[in-house]
């Protein structure tokens, strides 16, 4: 390939319909093959991903990933296999390797797909796909100019590189009970990781951007100089003393944290009785200021998407109001066991907001006055049965509502309940990348070991 | 051992090429399209991987799953510089394609010359055997209702139970522009166990399995399978007796086995080839000096017979190897792909892993353990006047360049005049590597390795690997405890 071909990544004319023939093709494979039900998910992914480390290329990545998932119920036993081969003849064969499953595992009386009155019937295009053609030439050059601009500081003593990534996507869902659709999608990122140095030590940070539509991403080089700036902030670090102070975590790890809350209210975490917040129903879990919902039908939003992993319709969903754990989020399994009404949540959440309390990140600062503001988390350190949390932190000292110098190595520790009912504050500054979009999160007191 | 590596060469052709109508000889001629130019490197990795997983939840087999994935991934090198593209089939055409692409890397030119073949030579280090027709499904699942009934009939207090069940059987082949041919047959098991105990309205999780590059048969021998939920029962017992951990700098003794997650974090990562050629690991630079206290010798070894992190050659055909990567507290080892040694002008080691043929290889360790020494591992506890002994872990993650790592603990009691107290909360452990490493005081004689667990991930890599360490002492770790 020649450097200035274009790469195109989005889907030719018609791809979409022939990724739907394919999996019409399984659902009658499965019948044929003596199956009561059968459901199928097919998809592909196309994209190039450059990296340019210390100004010159350093990887340059073509991914086309194809693959299909199928599963089978005879009767209420259930069978799945999946596939990269979308050929006919691996199309067979993985329908008769989930028949095979499904002859072995036990009756489930809450397994199956949904009845055709579920299933979504509105389907509203919601503008996911916005393809990025170019060059690989033009690829290294937004990379590049992303590192240069990070490395023009001059604390900036070495790089893992800035990247830029681009992709387009096809998903189709399908089952018996007559439902077929798929939609494009697109999601474009342009990172930068730089190492900052001073007197022997070395501090790494990174910044990047996402976003399904090329022309929203910041440009390179403030990505450059977010990543440089961020690493330089760390150089000087010291570790906090022991003891019990407000915490406050930045957007971007706040993110996580309501991430936690997402998965103690998903049907899984409920019915395997693996969750903090059963029989939680009705209680305040949060402040009265506070509301939680999800829009998964926002135009482009990075997490939106017009129906979910059961065929069922998105829709917004009010999980908590006034501070009150309103609903669940649930899949239609999950929904079964649980005896209650599905919520359009096969798959996950998508677009989950959180109100903000009407404060910049700045007064936050100055309502909190003297304590951490937490810019990452390390470690897995969160028991979900228990709510018990405890992660590796880096972040910040802040004193009297001003930032005054950097931390690291130490943790901080509670538990989740207390961490979310004692929410002091959500910031305006709303973190937009991801599928949890929220400001900072001021906290109540928290224990920090360090010193 | 009954397979060989020349029977892993002509089972991976009969099953990777054959079906495409390739040989040995179009391969190579694929790989002479790829030369040329600038490039000085290239490689063709071909897979082929079946898995299978079945799951027991709330007393039921409710659901299994069978994966088929084959494809062929094509690499190009420059200097520092790497092109990659990979194709979900294998066939002459996508092939091609593949080839085709990764030249933008360096430009294009004239095509070069051709490679003879040098098949690669090495001990195998597990059976190549299918485990997934091994057992039939019908075994299977009993396997998993046996032990569902096993865990509940443990202790009343039993709630929920969770078993599972996976394998892997990958075969692999590597080609590449040096005249390298060599092919792996690995198989890859994994039983794992989750349960929740209840009492007095406090739910607490304990977990526990194992596995290894074995067939099923592997978990009846020495009663494993029934040793992992009499494990993982027991933990969640204990858990429900837990108290908050304390918080602050202190004393910690680690268990042997898994918690040898540590030396995972604080030296395995940073000891990777790329990190140290491109100066971003914090022991960039500093082979030779002394990194640890002078207790500590590590390795990294993918030569152990049948385990989860082993390798009989790696996805670069080359063997795998024993590594001294610190040997008496000096830094004397890194592990390298065959990009990183050849920038920095050393021998590969057998450490080039990649997730799958979608995947570009990086230097990845295998199974990564500290030698044993000469305590008793009741004397390194009986020291502790006050601090936590930490015996079972769940993940760890470092950040290379300034070298702060943490892992947490799901089993640690909390120590005083060298007696155990009480059990603790989990909690994080964190600090930076190269100071923990000098704070070993103590090494016991008590070295194991894990029971089969681990999973690495780096850039969004997955492989499996092995950890292992005796009862260490280490004098300062900070504890992210509540009290």
């Amino acid at each position: 390939m020649n450097q200035a071909d274009i790469v195109q990544t989005a889907p030719e004319d018609g791809a979409l319909e022939a990724l739907k023939d394919r999996a019409a093709l399984v659902l009658e494979e499965a019948r044929r093959q003596g199956a009561d039900a059968c459901e199928v998910a097919i998809s592909r992914n196309d994209g190039l991903s450059a990296t340019v480390r210390l100004g010159d290329i350093e990887t340059l990545e073509f991914h086309r990933d194809r693959g299909f998932s199928v599963t089978v119920w005879i009767g209420q036993r259930k069978g799945s296999a999946s596939s990269s081969d979308d050929s006919a003849q691996s199309l067979r064969e993985t329908v008769a390797a989930a028949m095979a499953i499904a002859r072995h595992t036990g009756e489930d009386p809450s397994s199956g797909i949904a009845d055709a009155s579920l299933l979504a019937s509105d389907l509203p295009d919601l503008d996911l796909c916005h393809p990025w053609p170019m060059s690989v030439a033009q690829a290294v050059d937004l990379a590049g100019r992303a590192e240069a601009a990070g490395r023009a500081d001059a604390r900036i003593i070495n790089s893992e590189g800035a990247t830029v990534s681009t992709g387009c996507s096809l998903r189709v869902y399908g089952n018996s009970n007559g439902f077929l659709a798929g939609y494009p999608g697109s999601f474009h990122s342009l990172s930068c990781v730089l190492v900052a140095g001073a007197d022997g030590a070395m501090q790494r940070d990174y910044w990047y951007d996402g976003s399904r539509v090329p022309g929203r991403l910041m440009a390179p080089e403030d990505i450059g100089e977010r990543a440089a700036a961020r690493a330089c902030a760390r150089l000087g670090a010291s570790r906090p003393r022991t003891g019990t102070v407000p915490v406050m975590f930045s957007p971007e790890v706040a993110s996580g944290l309501l991430s936690h809350f997402v998965g103690a209210i998903s049907g899984g975490a409920l019915y395997r009785k693996s969750s903090f917040l059963l029989d939680s129903l009705g209680e305040p879990l949060f402040p009265a200021w506070c509301d939680i919902h999800e829009a998964p039908r926002m135009p482009s939003w990075n997490g939106s998407a017009p129906f979910d992993a059961d065929g069922l319709a998105t829709r917004d969903n009010q999980f908590v109001s006034a501070g009150v754990l309103k609903s669940y989020a649930l899949g239609l399994y999950a929904s079964r066991r649980l005896s209650a009404q599905p919520t359009g949540n096969g798959g996950g959440v998508r677009n989950l907001c959180i109100s903000d309390s009407g404060e910049s990140q700045q007064q936050l600062l100055e309502k909190m006055g003297n304590g951490v503001l937490v810019t990452e988390v390390m470690g897995q350190g969160v028991n979900m049965v228990t709510g018990d949390y405890s992660r590796g932190a880096a972040g910040y000292r802040v004193e009297n509502g001003e930032i005054t110098r950097p931390l690291e190595e130490f943790t901080i520790a509670g538990n989740l309940k207390d961490m979310f009912a004692g929410l002091q504050g959500a910031g305006t500054d709303v973190d937009t990348r991801g599928n949890v979009r929220c400001g900072s999160l001021l906290l109540a007191p928290m224990k920090v070991a360090g010193d | 051992m009954t397979t060989t590596e020349t029977d892993k060469l002509s089972l991976a052709q009969s099953i990777l090429l054959e079906p495409a109508a390739l040989d040995e000889g179009r391969v190579f001629a694929a790989l002479g399209q790829v030369l040329g130019g600038d490039i000085d490197y290239a490689d063709l990795y071909f897979q082929h991987s079946r898995h299978e997983g079945w799951v027991l939840e709330d007393g039921l087999v409710r659901d299994a799953s069978y994966n088929l994935e084959r494809g062929v991934g094509v690499r190009a090198c420059s200097g520092e510089k790497s092109g990659f593209a990979y194709s979900d089939d294998i066939a002459a055409a996508s092939l091609h394609d593949a080839v085709t692409a990764v030249r933008g890397i360096a430009g294009s030119g004239h095509s070069g010359t051709l490679p003879v073949a040098r098949r690669v030579d090495y001990p195998v280090r597990y059976a190549g055997d299918d485990p997934i027709p091994g057992w039939d499904s019908a075994r299977k699942v009993e396997l998993l209702r046996d032990m569902d009934a096993y865990a509940r009939s443990l202790d009343s207090h039993v709630r929920e139970v969770t078993v599972s069940l996976s394998a892997v059987h990958d075969v692999v082949m590597m080609v590449a522009s040096d005249g390298t041919l060599a092919a792996d047959v690995r198989p890859l098991i994994r039983l794992n166990v989750s349960v929740i105990a209840e009492r007095d309205g406090r739910r607490e999780r304990g977990s526990s399995g194992g596995g290894g590059r074995v067939a099923y048969d592997w978990l009846l021998d020495a009663d494993r399978a029934r040793g992992f939920v009499r494990e993982a029962v027991r933990q969640a017992m204990i858990n429900l007796d837990a108290r908050p951990a304390p918080a602050g700098t202190m004393p910690v003794v680690l268990g042997p086995g898994w918690p040898g997650v540590l030396l995972h974090e604080a030296v395995g990562h940073g000891l990777e080839g790329d990190f140290n050629r491109k100066g971003t690991s914090m022991f960039a630079g500093r082979m030779g000096e002394m990194v640890a206290s002078e207790l500590c010798t590590v390795v990294d070894d993918g030569t152990l017979a049948d385990r989860r992190g082993s390798l009989s050659v790696d996805d670069e055909g080359v063997p795998s190897g024993v590594n001294t990567l610190i040997e008496n507290g000096r830094l004397v080892g890194y592990m390298q792909d065959r990009m990183n040694a050849r920038l920095m002008g050393v021998p590969p080691t057998g450490n080039g892993r990649r997730e799958s043929y979608a995947h570009l290889p990086m230097p990845r360790m295998t199974n990564t353990y500290m030698l044993a020494g000469e305590s008793d591992p009741d004397e390194i506890l009986s020291t502790l006047d006050r601090g936590i002994y930490a015996v079972n872990f769940g993940g760890g993650q470092v950040d290379i360049t300034s070298g702060r790592f943490v892992f947490s603990t799901s089993e640690a009691y909390l120590v005083e005049k060298g007696k155990i107290v009480c059990p603790v909360k989990g909690a994080t452990l964190i600090g930076s590597g190269a100071e923990v490493m000098q704070n070993i005081s103590m090494v016991g004689n008590d070295l194991a390795l894990d029971s089969g667990i681990g999973v690495c991930g780096k850039d969004g890599q997955s492989v499996p690997v092995g950890v292992g360490q005796p009862t260490l002492r280490v004098d300062a770790l900070t504890v992210g405890g509540t009290s």
